[in-house]
């Protein structure tokens, strides 16, 4: 047998929550992603529990986690294979950052076509949950940008197309990663002239002054994002502030942006401060927040026309801030994000009284409005309204206000989205993503033993939860029992093999070197184990 | 899984006819717990609970046949469970009996029951489910455990005994775990009125096994690692735990 590819640690989403261990395997190159892929499946049928891609752990859930099985760390994937600097067209390893396609192509006119608030997120991430950004109203999600993709599946590597396999392709894009470990991608990038963009920003009193002008002003720009105040009432009742702008060209700069040249094209991005540790939880409460709140509304300005700002504060405004995170404290938090279509636009009204009344601090609320989706059966855009709300855990009836939310936004045909998700029903989901049969098909076409698997896919029912693999249908049931009393010859376990976690202290290395040769002891601890309950 | 907000969606009950247990598992299959596994002695009271289960809405609501003191076939027993109803991200150990103190006091092997039923059989029982935990990368262990074993008291110490091993066997398995996504609760409840304790006064802090499930249920949200209820318990005993034995020793009860 030869060493194993992994190393047992524990994983959680941006949110913090629910953390499970896996066996994290670097992949250093991209020979890895097969290999690994290949021994999750040899090692299905002794207890093996699959196999998930993992980016940049930006999904606020459990999307990247693998409880007990493989989990690849994919940002290791970090090549710029090719770029056309004449089309814009780039091919990237699955693992490129978009701030590494920033930094490395706003110089060169070259913007990215989607990016979502923050630009730490993989290419793979991108497309495994078809992001959004604030122009999705104009430009779509992030895979009606991709041309190409290579994906690793159990049944070998394939490059995609919408045209060569639409079903894949689509079932791919907002797929969370479980049709394959996605390697590289073909991107359509968006010209621009200048690292600055040109923004206007207004003051709307209200919930229902900013949704007029959404839905009449919005199409004369490219980006469009409103940040609301989910704490004052009454009149004040989502009182915003709307922010949208296009790219800037070099000549609406000021002549000291331009600078000497290309400088107007300079994208260095830092972070500001860090967040160096984690407070208690309840720091943000409804007190900090609404102050927060207050200052921000008092700080935009009423109205603002063509205001040049750079890139990264635009668009990414909270990467300034370092692990912030940390600052929803050792419970961590969650992020609830749904969309409802424009003739159930007074969701977002329901939404946003409920929240008020539990008094809840929502630090971020933000509302946007979506163009049609595109077709992936698992894609969270379609054509409405979307509402993001941070929250913090630890408010005692967090679960029942967010399955009530829940059902005002099924009732008008919305649904959440995945990335964002750590704690929507099953059968719920089902409800919001009518077409997941249609996802499934794809899934046991290219999967069909199981091998991909992560802690949403078990959460969700899109996977199966057992140890050691029955059917596709994570539900049924083909095992017999055996007899009670029966006897079997069974080493050891717990008591007698040595703990992974104790295994992994005991053999220290650098991170770079201990990717492909992992500990060995780690390793046998748990592939001895499996063999134990093969013989049912 | 269990969810952000703590929500766990299958549970095996160890001591499937504990009151307690079925108390958490009442409160956990409308919070959307779907499979429902008890284990216990094959009885009315453990069909009857699991009846319940499937009634408030749980998909799978089983019962096996378990008896703590079967030690030698324990490890086969939880791959079988695991093996045929997939992860479980909620074990609650609740297996337990109170006994009669005058009776034990005179009767060994009554005694050394009682030991193995609480303690010896439970703690095997508990290695085993920790095997299978650890390997599926996720899950809780709760365990059942009593204030009664933060101190000896006459009237109840071999019960109280039990529980104290068992109380300090979780303690370490819980450091053991941590690092594999596997986490241990340990739930000290003071007097329960309940079948357990029928027939007798209830002592001062006394609380029910609804009140025990309701603190369970928060604790899985919070993440606690210990939860006493009452929740004063916790620092009733903190003094308790340094009265000087010949004050103690004389405590009414």
């Amino acid at each position: 047998m030869s060493a194993p590819l992994g190393r047992r640690g524990l994983l959680t989403g941006w949110g913090r929550t629910a953390p499970t261990a896996a066996d994290v395997v670097h992949a250093v190159d991209p020979d890895i992603v097969g290999r690994a892929i290949e021994e999750a499946a040899a090692s299905q049928s002794a207890g093996g529990r699959g196999i998930i891609a993992r980016g940049l752990g930006r999904s606020y859930g459990d999307a990247a986690q693998n409880a007990g099985g493989t989990v690849v760390d994919a940002t290791w994937l970090d090549a710029i294979h090719k770029v056309d600097v004449a089309s814009g067209v780039v091919t990237v390893a699955a693992g490129v950052s978009l701030q590494t396609l920033m930094e490395r192509l706003v110089p060169l006119g070259w913007f990215v076509p989607v990016t979502p608030g923050t630009r730490l997120v993989t290419v793979g991430g991108a497309i495994a949950a078809d992001i959004h950004g604030k122009n999705h109203h104009i430009d779509g999600s992030f895979c009606s940008h991709v041309l190409e993709m290579t994906l690793v599946t159990p049944g070998g590597t394939v490059t995609l197309s919408p045209a060569s396999d639409p079903d894949l392709f689509w079932a791919t894009a907002g797929g969370m990663g479980l049709t394959g470990v996605i390697t590289a991608a073909t991107i359509q990038m968006i010209p621009v002239e200048t690292s600055y963009m040109l923004v206007d920003t207004e003051r709307a009193p209200d919930l229902d002054s900013v949704m007029d002008k959404m839905l009449t002003g919005d199409d004369a720009y490219r980006y469009s994002v409103a940040w609301i105040d989910c704490q004052s009432t009454g009149r004040r009742l989502g009182r915003s502030v709307l922010t949208r702008g296009d790219h800037a060209r070099t000549e609406d700069l000021p002549e000291r942006l331009r600078g000497p040249p290309d400088r107007g094209r300079a994208f260095v991005p830092r972070t500001l401060v860090r967040v160096p540790f984690t407070p208690p939880s309840g720091l943000l409460n409804p007190l900090t927040v609404g102050a927060f709140n207050e200052f921000w509304f008092r700080k935009a300005p009423a109205h603002q026309v063509a205001k040049p700002h750079h890139m990264a504060g635009f668009f990414h405004p909270l990467d300034g801030v370092g692990e912030w995170n940390r600052l929803y404290g050792s419970k961590g938090f969650l992020q609830y994000q749904f969309v409802v279509p424009d003739e159930h636009g007074e969701t977002v009204r329901k939404v946003i009284e409920r929240l008020t009344t539990v008094k809840l601090a929502s630090f971020l609320a933000v509302l946007k409005r979506f163009g049609p989706g595109d077709p992936g059966p698992l894609s969270f855009p379609m054509p409405g309204w979307t509402l993001a709300l941070d929250l913090p855990i630890g408010y005692h009836a967090l679960d029942e206000l967010l399955d009530a939310l829940d059902e005002q936004v099924v009732s008008a045909g919305g649904r959440v989205y995945l990335a964002k998700d750590s704690r929507v029903a099953p059968a719920t989901f089902r409800t919001m993503y009518p077409r997941v049969d249609e996802w499934i098909a794809v899934r046991n076409r290219v999967d069909p033993h199981g091998v991909l698997r992560s802690d949403l896919g078990r959460r969700l029912g899109l996977c199966s939860d057992r140890s050691a693999p029955s059917t596709s249908d994570g539900r049924s049931r083909r095992r017999t029992s055996r007899p009670a009393g029966t006897k079997r010859v069974a080493p050891k376990r717990g008591g007698g093999a040595p703990s992974p976690a104790k295994t992994t202290s005991t053999t220290r290395r650098t991170d770079t070197t201990s990717t492909t040769r992992t500990t060995d002891t780690a390793g046998t601890a748990r592939t001895a184990t499996p063999p134990e309950r093969t013989g049912t | 899984m269990i969810d952000a907000i703590g929500r766990p969606q299958s549970v095996l009950v160890l001591g499937g006819s504990s009151e307690l247990a079925q108390a958490i598992v009442a409160k956990l299959v409308p919070a959307r717990c779907r499979t429902v596994v008890l284990a216990g002695r094959e009885s009315e009271r453990l069909s009857e609970a699991a009846e319940r289960a499937r009634a408030a809405g749980a998909d799978v609501a089983e019962t096996v046949a378990f008896d703590t003191t079967d030690i030698e076939h324990h490890l086969a027993f939880v791959d079988q469970v695991f093996d045929r109803f997939g992860d479980f991200d909620l074990v609650i150990a609740a297996a337990g009996v109170l006994g009669t103190q005058g009776v034990l006091e005179r009767d060994p092997v009554a005694t050394a029951s009682l030991l193995t039923t609480n303690f010896t059989g439970l703690a095997a029982a508990m290695v085993a489910v920790a095997g299978r935990l650890r390997h599926q990368g996720h899950g809780r262990l709760i365990v059942l455990s009593s204030v009664a074993g933060l101190r000896a008291r006459k009237v109840n110490f071999v019960y109280g005994s039990s529980k104290a091993g068992l109380d300090a066997f979780a303690q370490g398995l819980g450091d053991s775990l941590v690092g594999t996504g596997v986490s241990v609760m340990i739930v000290r409840p003071g007097f329960v009125v309940g079948r357990m304790t029928e027939g007798m006064t209830p002592a001062p802090f006394s609380t029910t096994p609804d009140a025990v499930a309701d603190a369970v249920v928060k604790g899985i949200e919070s993440g606690a690692g210990v939860v006493y209820v009452p929740s004063v318990l916790r620092w009733v005993f903190a003094v308790m735990r340094q009265l000087p034995q010949l004050v103690w020793r004389r405590m009414p009860g």
